[in-house]
C-alpha cells in the first residue's frame, strides 16, 4: 500500500520550476531510492514530502502529495504537524550546539509533549539511539556535546533525534555524502535494519547504494520523474533509455 | 634544488610560506624582485606596511591617551588618593572631591538601560530575522538602525520635553502605585531622574543591540533551523532549539557593545539627568554621571585642581568600561567552557 501519495506535483523556486508534474506511489515499510544528476530535484522532491521546500525564500508548491490519503497541503494543515510525522535527516548533520548527546536525541519530544517523565524520556533516548546504532558507543558519555563527537556518530544521532519523536515516514536526503565508508557502511546498515518499521525515502547520489539499500527507485533528470520500479528492474533492465545511460554512466 | 640557497636568501619570514607554495614561477619572480631591490613583491610591500602601520597607529593612540588622562590626573591621584574612588563629597570650592556619586550614576543608568533596551533589542532582531518576510525585515532593519543616526543632542532635547514628562505623568505613578514599598520607586517627582536617563540611553542604545543581534541571527547555520523545523517546531521552538543556543555568546557581545554605547553618552544624559552628585536609592531622583560630570564642569573648572579631578573622572570612565568589557568577555568564556564540559 502506498503510504505517500504524489499526485501532479510541481515545485518552484521564484519562477523556475524544480519539478514537472510528478506522480509517485512511496511504498509503505520499504526503502524507495530518489536517484539523478546533481540539479535533477532529488532534494526538492524530498523537501516536499514534508513541506520543508517552503521554508526557501521564494518557494512554493503545486499539486498534491497525500500522507495516508490526506493531502499534506490542504488548507488548514500545520506543516509542524507533518514534520513530526513525515521526519528528515539532511546531508550534513547537525546537532543542536550547546546540547549534549541525550539533550539532541531528545529535543523533538519537548515539542511534542512526549517523554514528559525523567524515567520516560530516558528510556525513549536510549530506545532511538540503539535504533541508530550509536547506544554502545556513547552510552557511557551521555552528557558530552553532541558536537564533539565524529561525522558518523553525529548522522547517526541525527537519525536517532528523527527517530525519537516516533515518525511514520523517515526521509533522508544524502545522508552519506558527508562521509566515510565505513560510517557510511553503518548507515547502510540501519537503512536496512529500519525498514520493517518505517517507510523510508532516501536519497543518493551514489547508485551502488541505491541499488543496495532500496526496494524501489525512482529516476529524475531535470525535474521529471523518468522512471520509478523495482530496484532490480531500474538497475539490471530499465524501460528507458535515459535511465539505462545514467546507470551505466554515460553521463551524469 | 640548486635554486635553493638563492631562494633562502630573499624570503622574508613572513612571506616563506607563499613562496613554497609557489616554487615553478620561482625563477620569474626572484628575477623580478631582484629589479626591484625590496625583497617581497610591490603590492605585497604596501600592503604589509598599510596594515602593520593602521594597526600600530590605533595601538598607540589608545595607550596615548591613557598616559595623558594618567599623567594629567596625577596631582588629583597624589592628594585623594583611593578617597577619590569612594569620596561622596564633591565640592569644587572647597576642593573636596569624591567620584562615587559619578560611577554609582554611572553603573545605574548604564544598567538600567540595559535591563530595558536588552529584551526590546533582541526581541526586535527575532522579529527581523526569524518572523517578517525578507522584503519588510530589510526595510524595518534600515529603520531601526536609523535610530542609531539620531545625534544624541536631540536624543536629549526629546527626552527634556517629551520622553521626562511622559515618565513622570504616566510611568512614575504606575510604578508608585505597585512597587512604591521599593526604595527603588519613593520620592518626589520631577521628570529630570536617574530613571529618565535610562530610558533615554535605552532609546539610543537598542538599535545598537538589534543590529548586531541580527547579524548574529542570520549567521546561525541553515541546517541547523532546518534540523529544528523538521522535527516539527513551531517558529518560537525554532529559536528556542537552534537559533538562541547558538548565538548565546553573540548576543552577549551585542549587550556588551550597548553597555559600552550607554557608558560613554555623555550629551543626551547630562540633558535628563539632572547632574546632582548625590547617591540616592530612587530612581525619581536626579543623579549624575562621569562622562555628562566631565562635560559640564570642564568650562567651570577654574582651579587646577579641580581639572585635574575631572581627569580623574575620565580615567576612571575607561577603567569601567575596560573593567566590565573583560568581566563580560570572562562570563561568555565560562558560559561556553561549563556547557561543554559536564
Amino acid at each position: 500500500m502506498a503510504k505517500m501519495r504524489l499526485m501532479r506535483l510541481s515545485a518552484y523556486f521564484g519562477r523556475t520550476r524544480a519539478l514537472k508534474e510528478i506522480n509517485l506511489d512511496i511504498p509503505e515499510s520499504n526503502v524507495t531510492a530518489v536517484i539523478g544528476p546533481s540539479g535533477c530535484g532529488k532534494s526538492t522532491l524530498v523537501r516536499c514530502l514534508n513541506r520543508m521546500h517552503e521554508a526557501v525564500k521564494d518557494a512554493r508548491v503545486e499539486g498534491e502529495v497525500l500522507l495516508d490519503g490526506e493531502n499534506i497541503y490542504a488548507p488548514g494543515v500545520d506543516p509542524a504537524q507533518i514534520r513530526r510525522r513525515v521526519g528528515m535527516v539532511f546531508q550534513k548533520p547537525a546537532p543542536f550546539p550547546t546540547m549534549s548527546i541525550e539533550d539532541n536525541v531528545a529535543a523533538g519530544l519537548k515539542l511534542n509533549g512526549l517523554g514528559r517523565s525523567r524515567a520516560e524520556r530516558a528510556e525513549i533516548v536510549e530506545r532511538s539511539l540503539r535504533r541508530a546504532a550509536l547506544w554502545d558507543e556513547v552510552k557511557d558519555e551521555l552528557g558530552k556535546p553532541g558536537t564533539s563527537l565524529s561525522g558518523g556518530q553525529q548522522q547517526r544521532l541525527c537519525i536517532a533525534r528523527a527517530l525519537a519523536v516516533e515518525p511514520e515516514v523517515l526521509l533522508m536526503d544524502e545522508p552519506c555524502s558527508a562521509l566515510d565508508p565505513i560510517s557510511t557502511a553503518h548507515i547502510e546498515e540501519l537503512v536496512l535494519e529500519l525498514k520493517s518499521q518505517y517507510t523510508i525515502v532516501i536519497v543518493t547520489h551514489n547508485m551502488q547504494q541505491a541499488a543496495r539499500v532500496s526496494d524501489f527507485t525512482a529516476f529524475l533528470l531535470g525535474g521529471i520523474l523518468i522512471e520509478f520500479s523495482d530496484t532490480k528492474q531500474i538497475f539490471t533492465n530499465p524501460e528507458q533509455q535515459e535511465t539505462e545511460d545514467y546507470i551505466t554512466g554515460r553521463f551524469g | 634544488m640548486a635554486s635553493k640557497p638563492a631562494k633562502e636568501e630573499l624570503i622574508l619570514p613572513n612571506v616563506g610560506r607563499f613562496q613554497a607554495a609557489s616554487l615553478p614561477a620561482q625563477e620569474e619572480t626572484t628575477r623580478s624582485w631582484k629589479r626591484l631591490k625590496i625583497g617581497v613583491p610591490l603590492g605585497q610591500f604596501f600592503f604589509n606596511g598599510f596594515t602593520v602601520t593602521s594597526a600600530f597607529i590605533i595601538l598607540s593612540l589608545v595607550l596615548a591617551i591613557s598616559a595623558v588622562l594618567a599623567v594629567e590626573a596625577v596631582p588629583a591621584l597624589v592628594r585623594f588618593k583611593a578617597g577619590f574612588l569612594v569620596g561622596t563629597d564633591w565640592d569644587p570650592v572647597n576642593e573636596q572631591f569624591g567620584a562615587l556619586p559619578f560611577i554609582y550614576g554611572t553603573a545605574v543608568s548604564s544598567f538600567l538601560a540595559l535591563i530595558i533596551a536588552a529584551p526590546f533589542g533582541i526581541g526586535v532582531a527575532l522579529c527581523l530575522s526569524e518572523m517578517t518576510p525578507f522584503w519588510l525585515s530589510d526595510i524595518l532593519g534600515f529603520l531601526v538602525e536609523l535610530l542609531a543616526a539620531i545625534p544624541s543632542v536631540v536624543y536629549g532635547l526629546w527626552g527634556i520635553f517629551v520622553l521626562g514628562p511622559f515618565l513622570r505623568d504616566a510611568v512614575e505613578p504606575v510604578l508608585v502605585r505597585y512597587l512604591g514599598f521599593l526604595p527603588l520607586f519613593q520620592g518626589p517627582r520631577v521628570g529630570v531622574s536617574m530613571l529618565s536617563a535610562g530610558a533615554i540611553l535605552a532609546v539610543m542604545v537598542v538599535p545598537y543591540i538589534s543590529a548586531v543581534c541580527r547579524d548574529v541571527f542570520s549567521a546561525v547555520p541553515a541546517g541547523l533551523r532546518e534540523a529544528a523545523f523538521a522535527l516539527g517546531a513551531t517558529r518560537w521552538e525554532v529559536v528556542r532549539l537552534a537559533v538562541l543556543p547558538y548565538s548565546i555568546s553573540g548576543i552577549v557581545g551585542a549587550i556588551i557593545l550597548g553597555l559600552g554605547r550607554a557608558l560613554g553618552e555623555t550629551i543626551a544624559v547630562a540633558m535628563v539627568i539632572g547632574n546632582r552628585p548625590v547617591i540616592s536609592a530612587s530612581l525619581f531622583m536626579p543623579s549624575t554621571t562621569l562622562a555628562s560630570a566631565i562635560a559640564n564642569e570642564f568650562t567651570e573648572a577654574t582651579s587646577d585642581i579641580y581639572v585635574s579631578a575631572l581627569i580623574e573622572l575620565g580615567l576612571v570612565l575607561i577603567l569601567m568600561s575596560l573593567l566590565i568589557n573583560v568581566t563580560a568577555r570572562l562570563m561568555i568564556y565560562k558560559l561556553i567552557t561549563e556547557r561543554f564540559s559536564r
